[in-house]
């Protein structure tokens, strides 16, 4: 049986010359096109469509839209959340990555799951539980409206709040694999050399990490200024008080006021080109210094 | 600076990695610490240096007890296996960093600091490359510039953890004796780590054997080469060949047979016999001597090495002999070593072949 296998398999093999992992040309086209088509049906059309509906009464009525209050206020309170949440996060991330990577104490694997944890949890639930805690009828809310007047639930503390909760994990996961990788020898370096603790972090662990941090930050920041599920259930969408870009977006869209909705959606879609083209940027420049890990996103 | 290590011992997670260590170390010395992985002499240099704290036992630096001293304190020079370079600064920046750290009232103009990295780049022979980052360098320059970033603080000690580890044999052999004229030149007490037995054996003033978590010997090149100790010592250092014999009335016996070697002073019973393949004479006839059939014959740079099977139960020991020897053709071959020592059967092997599970956490 063999004997008659043999030469059948010769010359076919003979005329395989690509490498023994790609499959025959029409199998790799074929997947090739699927993505491209499948990339251009959902990501790229919709993207074109967020313009062309934004300038579909020309520039002078795109302009306008960012002459209306409502869309200023949600704008000014976009870059707010973000100013503050993405800070927060900075240090949390830093902070929560620096435990992890660099010492051993029981509970570890743990808290690295808890840190992904907003990426597993539906934004809306994270919201309605900070309305549960903290809301008017709760104790911890109810006590902090009385003595301080401080409303948490359906004011600005309260999206603050849920952005946090929701862009938590960026810094850190992007952190994490690159000091552990790093290990603890330049500290170690540092430290023989007589330099103190905060020296050790400001001169020698904070540059090695700096790119994977502004990585890490650029995510937090998209992410920040683009959430809408926990936002959502927070807000309260108080107009020119609580409304977000994106809760603007859709209360404008609601009210069938389509080119207002897709200038404003404009500028969050080009923010998200402008991050696209920075994280590039970076992945291209400086991919050593960056995780290799890569991030849920 | 003189280093005491007295009774020290550390463990991690409840797994010693040091037992009961003690070690005087003479200032100006260059010391080595010599084992396999997992022997512990990674962990003594990083209790010397305070990057570890020992479970028990003081580390005196002179008079001083160190042993609760930050290393910040204890202002030793470290160099890594991996250099552990700052990335981000350059060469000149690395070797100043040390200076640039100190606190306003000792910390150096920035002039001086400039001024002393150039002197130390000079000292390591790679004057002119101040401007260069580390991932410009080789790797035998970044462990020079690593060296000189250690010596700009001025340390007590110098300590160096398998500092030629990373590099390959032509490098190292260049860097080993580099580092000798570094140490005779600059006069620190340096202790280093190294699994390489030529290494220790070439550079160092004394060499530490160290074996699971405790020192086995110390002593010179000679002492430790010469004059092995324990079973762990001869079989580590060097080649060496051993078999089993029996002590008899002050002679040993292979089997039923007489190797016609006199040890008066061993009480009779087991023991292991320890010789160097290449300190041997070939007899013609065996009226008291070792005969073996030869099984496999190897080309080892100038030498050959013969394997031969040794009476029924099939050991094999393994001479040298010159490569154009006649014997090397015989099928059997008689010899008898020149330089030996018999280690009574006491402790069982255990000494030589590492327990299971020993050798886990042992910074290696």
């Amino acid at each position: 049986m063999s004997d008659t296998a043999f030469p059948q398999a010769a010359p076919r093999s003979a005329l395989r010359q690509q490498s023994p992992i790609s499959e025959a040309p029409y199998v790799k086209w074929t997947l090739i096109a699927l993505t491209v088509g499948l990339l251009g049906l959902f990501l790229l059309v919709p993207l074109l469509v967020v313009f062309v509906e934004a300038f579909r009464l020309g520039f002078g009525e795109y302009l306008a839209t960012f002459r209306n209050p409502d869309a200023l206020s949600s704008i000014r309170l976009t870059l707010l959340v973000a100013a503050l949440a993405v800070p927060c996060n900075l240090v949390f991330g830093v902070a929560a990555a620096w435990a992890i990577a660099k010492y051993r104490f029981p509970g570890r694997a743990f808290l690295i799951s808890l840190i992904d944890l907003p990426f597993s949890v539906s934004p809306v639930v994270a919201g309605l539980i900070y309305v549960l805690i903290l809301g008017a009828n709760s104790t911890a809310g109810g006590f902090l409206l009385e003595n301080f007047n401080l409303r948490i639930i359906f004011a600005v503390p309260g999206i603050v709040l849920a952005t946090i909760f929701v862009t938590f994990p960026f810094v850190a996961r992007e952190l994490i694999p690159l000091m552990e990788e790093q290990g603890t020898g330049d500290e170690e370096a540092a430290l023989s050399l007589g330099a103190s603790g905060w020296q050790t972090f400001w001169y020698v662990t904070l540059p090695n990490v700096k790119w994977a941090l502004l990585y890490g930050v650029l995510l937090c920041n998209a992410r920040a200024m683009g959430e809408f599920g926990a936002v959502a259930v927070l807000s309260g969408k108080l107009r020119g008080e609580t409304v977000t870009m994106p809760l603007q977006v859709e209360l404008f869209y609601n009210e069938y006021l389509s080119v207002a909705a897709f200038s404003l959606a404009s500028l969050l879609a080009g923010l998200a080109l402008v991050t696209l083209v920075i994280k590039t940027w970076l992945e291209r420049h400086f991919a050593d210094q960056l995780a290799s890990g890569g991030v849920g996103h | 600076m003189e280093l005491r290590i007295v009774n020290v011992r550390k463990e991690f997670d409840r797994f010693a990695a040091l037992h009961d260590v003690s070690l005087d170390i003479r200032s100006g010395e260059l010391i080595a610490l010599l084992g396999p992985s997992g022997s512990g002499k990674t962990t003594l240099l990083r209790l010397i240096a305070g990057l570890d704290f020992p479970t028990e036992g003081t580390i005196y630096f002179g008079d001083e007890d160190a042993s609760r001293k930050t290393v910040q304190d204890r202002n030793v020079g470290f160099v890594f296996q991996h250099y552990a370079l700052f990335r981000h600064m350059t060469v000149a920046d690395n070797i100043g960093f040390g200076l640039k750290v100190r606190p306003d009232a000792t910390r150096p103009p920035r002039d001086a600091i400039r001024k002393r990295a150039s002197e130390l780049l000079d000292l390591v022979q790679l004057s002119g490359l101040e401007k260069r980052y580390p991932n410009q360098l080789s790797g035998g320059q970044r462990q020079r510039v690593a060296l000189a970033r250690a010596l700009a603080i001025e340390p007590h000690v110098l300590l160096l953890d398998e500092p030629f580890g990373a590099l390959d044999a032509q490098v190292r052999r260049e860097l080993r004796r580099w580092l000798r004229e570094i140490h005779d030149a600059t006069g620190h007490t340096t202790v280093f780590v190294t699994h390489d037995q030529e290494e220790a054996l070439e550079l160092a003033d004394r060499v530490v054997v160290m074996s699971q978590g405790r020192i086995e010997q110390v002593g010179t090149a000679d002492e430790v080469y010469d004059t092995p100790n324990s079973p762990f010592v001869y079989g580590f250092i060097g080649d060496s060949s051993s078999l089993p014999v029996r002590v008899d009335n002050g002679q040993l016996w292979l089997h039923d047979r007489s190797i016609g070697l006199a040890a008066p002073d061993l009480p009779n019973g087991e023991g292991m016999f320890y010789f160097r393949p290449h300190d041997i004479e070939l007899l013609d006839g065996c009226g008291g001597c070792i005969a073996g059939t030869v099984v496999a014959s190897r080309r080892v740079a100038g030498t050959r090495r013969v394997e031969l099977e040794i009476g029924g139960e099939r050991q094999s020991v393994e001479i040298e002999l010159p490569v154009d020897h006649p014997a090397v053709t015989k099928s059997r071959i008689a010899f008898r070593p020149k330089q030996w020592k018999v280690f009574p059967a006491v402790q069982p092997q255990g000494q030589i072949a590492a327990r299971p599970g020993e050798a886990v956490a042992a910074a290696g």
